[in-house]
């Protein structure tokens, strides 16, 4: 009854995160309001288990990304991030 | 919600290979798969009859080929939901949903460059030898050194495939690393890996490896730390945590 | 959706006491942790819990002044909205209806109820549902202190409401004058979380 929540990373969200970016979502650029840290959402701390995906900075703890399915909707919240940033290449 | 570019897709289990005392490749054919990268993982959707869904991640241990047919390797977890269903029920013929490929941060493609220094703990290294078979099927060159940590040594995945590789001499070098007890003549290391271990058997920060860790939470981040010890750029070592995801969704 | 041939599944005993089960869930003899972020840790030495309203504090206590309030031990069943149920946890605490008495109101100040959590998580709730023996801060599950892991040192126990209601590492709550939502009402859970009715998600009637 003791074991304690160990989260995983940005990489595990992706597959639900499908539902919100067209892009793949692990390279995304996440800047925290928290400290300002910018790093790829894969390096994201993963909690939220069958609740949702709540996406943590790994040096502040900062929520930068919430979100949660519902089934035919679903819902985040950006407050935590104060920037996304995605490369591609040029169309 | 599911997005029309990530449609879950009906696989069929080709084969079931066994891998280790704990683990097996399963092969499966996909029908319309899209192709993937070394690195990416699937998510599997399990259904019961009462419509009860169990959801898992699985990293594809085999290389692009351009065929349909993918493998992943699945460990036993002791008491686990999933686990003893695909290793101990699962048939050749038996249908599967799963979706993907996903992911793009934790992947290598033959020309990436390197060298590369791919750390594995246990079943973490099922992503690892996706890219290691990538660049064996290319031709590529590129230096790798692969230190993978397993409790026993019949817990080591791939251990006949991975040791002819070493053998080839065409810059794969294997170092295994038992953490619970070897075998009598054992010369591989023992221990966990750690900044020690990193240090001996690693690229030199120098060499400005790229680095992918793969394996438990703790396991990752104690190697992650170790390697930024050492002088490895941060920007350089990508990870991957493997773990109980109570059902991401 | 395709039904996989031979998957069971975890142990879920929905034969069992099917009154007793809420629409959609399942029995679980497994006590699942799931945190939307790390656990806090916070020592008996540091850990309050108060009572708040437009922003004062109405009444605070220390932990050994908490354990010294009248204690109530209660039995009941439990209801995630992930789906699993666990019947019969025993649980002890004190109730709402004697915080308000230690902190001598006669009445709850206001309808609505947010409650405040270590690590930011946030609920809300009319206090119409904490009252009456509705709910409590629990201290104690299965007799023992209950661990960081499960919301301790003291969490909100509303039973009847799914369980993400019961907020874990509770330290005040805070009487407000219109119900605002909480982290998950926020996201799209139902404003309100009836395990009855199936109220899991904002829109469900």
């Amino acid at each position: 009854m003791t074991e304690d929540v160990v989260p995983l990373d940005g990489n595990a969200a992706a597959g639900p995160l499908a539902a919100l970016f067209a892009v793949e979502p692990t390279t995304i650029m996440i800047t925290c309001e928290g400290c300002g840290r910018e790093g790829a959402l894969a390096t994201l701390k993963l909690y939220g288990g069958a609740m949702g995906l709540i996406l943590r900075c790994p040096e502040c703890d900062t929520a930068n990304l919430r979100f949660a399915d519902a089934g035919t909707r679903v819902t985040v919240d950006l407050r935590g991030s104060t920037r996304l940033t995605l490369h591609g290449t040029e169309a | 919600m599911t997005p029309k570019h990530l449609p879950w897709r009906v696989a069929t289990v080709a084969a079931a290979k066994r891998e280790s005392v704990r683990a097996k490749a399963i092969l499966l054919d996909v029908p319309g798969w899209p192709g993937h990268l070394a690195g990416q993982h699937l998510d599997l959707r399990l259904t019961a009859e009462d419509s009860y869904q169990a959801q898992r991640s699985y990293s594809i241990s085999s290389a692009p080929d351009g065929r349909p047919q993918l493998e992943i390797t699945v460990e036993r977890v002791d008491d686990g939901e999933v686990s003893p269903f695909l290793l101990d029920e699962l048939r050749g013929g038996d249908r599967i949903e799963l979706r993907g490929p996903i992911g793009g941060y934790f992947t290598w493609m033959p020309g990436d460059g390197g060298p590369l220094l791919l750390v594995g703990g246990g079943s973490g290294v099922a992503p690892l030898m996706a890219i290691v078979r990538a660049r064996t099927r290319s031709g590529d060159r590129t230096p790798v050194r692969l230190l993978y940590s397993a409790r026993t040594v019949d817990q080591l995945l791939y251990r006949a495939e991975l040791d002819t590789l070493a053998e080839a001499g065409d810059g794969f070098e294997l170092i295994y690393a038992l953490t619970r007890g070897a075998p009598d003549g054992w010369t591989g290391e023992q221990g966990r890996i750690g900044r020690e271990m990193l240090a001996a058997r690693g690229f030199p920060p120098e060499d400005r490896p790229r680095i992918f860790v793969c394996g438990p939470t703790p396991f990752v981040e104690a190697c992650a730390d170790a390697l930024v010890a050492l002088g490895h750029e941060g920007g350089w070592i990508k990870t991957e945590r493997f773990g109980p995801t109570g059902d991401v969704k | 959706m395709l039904i996989t041939r031979g998957f069971k599944g975890k142990e879920r005993n929905r034969g069992a006491a099917r009154d007793r089960v809420p629409p959609g869930q399942y029995v679980t003899p497994d006590f699942p942790v799931l945190s939307a972020g790390p656990t806090p840790r916070t020592s008996l030495e540091e850990w309050s819990f108060g009572l708040r309203q437009a922003g004062r504090m109405v009444a605070e206590w220390r932990w050994t002044d908490f354990e010294k309030l009248p204690q109530t031990e209660v039995t009941v069943d439990i209801h995630c909205v992930t789906k699993w149920s666990k019947l019969d946890t025993r649980w002890r605490g004190v109730t709402f209806d004697d915080l308000l008495g230690a902190a001598g109101l006669d009445a709850p100040p206001t309808s609505f109820v947010m409650a405040h959590c270590d690590g930011g998580y946030t609920t809300n709730a009319p206090v119409a549902d904490l009252a009456q023996d509705r709910a409590m801060i629990a201290t104690h599950y299965e007799d023992l202190p209950i661990p960081p892991s499960h919301g301790g040192p003291a969490r909100l126990l509303v039973p009847h409401l799914y369980f993400w209601k019961s907020a874990k590492w509770v330290r005040w709550l805070d009487f407000i004058e219109q119900d605002q939502a909480g982290f998950w009402e926020s996201l799209g859970y139902h404003n309100y979380g009836d395990p009855w009715r199936e109220q899991r998600y904002e829109g469900d009637p």
